[in-house]
């Protein structure tokens, strides 16, 4: 049987915040302020706004339209979401276009393999 | 008899010129250590300043370094003859000799990675290898004062070693680290991104330092070029195993990186007495080296806070002065350690003072000079989104090729992408 935790009825946020790879270390540094030691990290490559760049190679010039980014992503518990994405605009603007955005998105579930505990309290 | 002595004069120089061969494989060696252990983005800018270094090395040795380095002397000071090689005949010898300067030059570009502009590197190069280097050169090898003295440098601990490692002292101390090497006085890490490449990178140097002092005996002589490569392999596997069990010992685990380094280290050390030292010294030599280099990777890294991102200046340089300073205490005829006095010791000191000495006033006046013109290191915005991108235009890993470089320029639909965040009305 599984245990229901005190916490199941918190509410789970997922954040996924896409920023420039340079300001990674000072965002992470931000966050494990706010209490945030778990998250992944994607390298990923992305066209929006920003202009993209004019490669050189063997004479010739080529469109590099696509700009390397990071895309992080965690879940929190509701209350945690503000702090997180304060500390994230703080640290990732740098006020040029190409700066990222930040996506907020609901969680129905989450589920600690090991110990299969679920809702808020997996995901610490 | 004559045809002896022509079979004797061909194999000589078919053993300088194999090892110029292997000098020259070296530039292999530093460019591969130099890009496995610095950042993927500036791979191809650390590709780019190792091949024009040896390009550029080898022409300017060609047209004044070698007559610096060699001709006639002027006051035991510097050659004055034979530039452009008018008038000699040895041109063996010069190509033997024009792929050690690109070496010593070569040794900066490891200490200055990721930061330094590559227009102003590449005038230090040609200060180094058109002047500093051959100076050097003559003073110890070309019948200049020190060697009058009785220093003895057989391969070059500090003629080649020593004086590119303070070339990349003064630069890198004059350009600063890196950006997010030290934030608050905290050291921060910046990991290599390949340690296969810098691994790949020490083999083909120790295999191409077996030609660097090898074939620095000029000659296929039996009763030397064997000792000579022995002592560098034993020198260089016991630096490699004091640098494992040290780091072990200092920082409870194996570092990988140091052993590799230390590898170096122990070629470095043993370059100056291979020819002069037993096989047990040679083994000393490397011992000693490895525990050195890693102490003092520390203390630039850490007390110093001197940016040194590849250990160029621990390796090259502390290596180099023991390596010098080694022959006075190993020397199997006049060292201290073989009932020897402090002579040769003293007269290694006072040549190793002397090449720090010209070499730190001549590339800090050469960078000074520079920078009057020109700015030493890439903007904050260039260094951030690499030197490969900002110097280059290009990368050495298109990591998203699936998305990249595929449309040439004209292309509508790469145009119509590109104008795409341009167009859009921004509030």
């Amino acid at each position: 049987m599984i245990m229901k935790m005190e916490k199941e009825n918190v509410e789970m946020k997922k954040i996924e915040a896409i920023i420039r790879p340079d300001v990674f270390p000072a965002v992470r540094r931000a966050l494990a302020l706010e209490g945030i030691d778990g998250l992944s990290v994607t390298e990923i490559a992305g066209c929006g706004r920003q202009e993209g760049r004019t490669g050189l190679f063997r004479g010739n010039a080529y469109e590099m339209e696509f700009s390397p980014k990071l895309k992080l992503e965690m879940v929190v518990e509701e209350r945690l979401v503000e702090p997180i994405v304060e500390a994230i605009l703080e640290y990732a603007a740098t006020g040029d276009v190409g700066d990222g955005k930040i996506f907020i998105l609901p969680v129905d579930e989450a589920i600690r393999i090991r110990t299969k505990e679920r809702g808020a309290i997996a995901v610490y | 008899m004559e045809s002896f002595e022509a079979v004797q004069n061909s194999v000589d120089m078919m053993w300088m010129m194999i090892g110029a061969i292997l000098v020259f494989f070296m530039h292999a060696g530093f460019a591969m250590v130099e890009t496995g252990f610095t950042r993927s983005k500036n791979t191809v800018n650390i590709l780019m300043k190792n091949l024009l270094t040896v390009s550029i090395g080898s022409l300017l040795y060609f047209i004044v370094g070698f007559a610096i380095m060699f001709g006639p002397s002027a006051f035991g000071l510097l050659g004055t003859q034979g530039f452009a090689l008018l008038g000699r005949d040895d041109i063996g010898f010069f190509v033997f000799q024009a792929v050690f300067a690109a070496t010593c030059a070569t040794i900066i570009s490891g200490a200055v990675a990721e930061r330094m502009k590559l227009s102003s590197y590449l005038l230090l190069v040609i200060a180094m290898t058109g002047v500093i280097y051959p100076v050097v050169g003559h003073w110890v090898w070309g019948g200049g004062w020190l060697s009058e003295m009785g220093f003895v440098d057989f391969a070059g601990s500090s003629v080649v070693h020593l004086t590119g490692a303070v070339g990349a002292l003064i630069a890198a101390w004059l350009i600063g680290p890196r950006i997010g090497k030290y934030t608050d006085n905290v050291v921060n890490v910046i990991p290599g991104h390949s340690i296969p490449l810098g691994a790949l990178g020490v083999f083909i140097l120790w295999l191409g330092w077996f030609g660097f002092n090898g074939g620095s005996t000029l000659a296929a002589d039996p009763t030397l070029v064997p000792l000579v490569i022995a002592n560098t392999l034993l020198a260089a596997s016991a630096a490699v195993l004091s640098t494992a069990l040290y780091t072990k010992f200092r920082y409870k685990q194996i570092d990988a990186s140091l052993s590799l380094n230390g590898a170096l280290s122990g070629l470095v050390g043993i370059t100056a007495g291979c020819a002069n030292v037993s096989l047990i010294g040679a083994i000393a030599i490397g011992l000693i080296s490895g525990v050195l280099m890693t102490e003092s990777i520390r203390f630039f890294d850490v007390k110093a806070k001197i940016d040194d991102p590849v250990g160029a200046i621990s390796v090259h340089g502390v290596g180099g002065i023991w390596g010098t300073l080694a022959v006075g205490f190993f020397d199997t005829t006049s060292g201290v350690l073989y009932g020897g006095n402090f002579g040769m010791l003293a007269i290694q000191l006072v040549g190793i003072a002397a090449i720090i000495g010209w070499t730190s006033i001549t590339i800090g006046g050469s960078l000074v000079v520079i920078r009057l013109f020109s700015t030493l290191r890439v903007s904050k915005e260039e260094e951030i989104i690499g030197l490969d991108y900002s110097e280059h235009g290009t990368q050495a890993y298109e990591l998203k090729d699936v998305f990249k470089g595929a449309a040439p320029r004209s292309n509508d639909f790469a145009k119509r992408l590109t104008q795409l965040g341009k167009s859009v009305p921004t509030r």
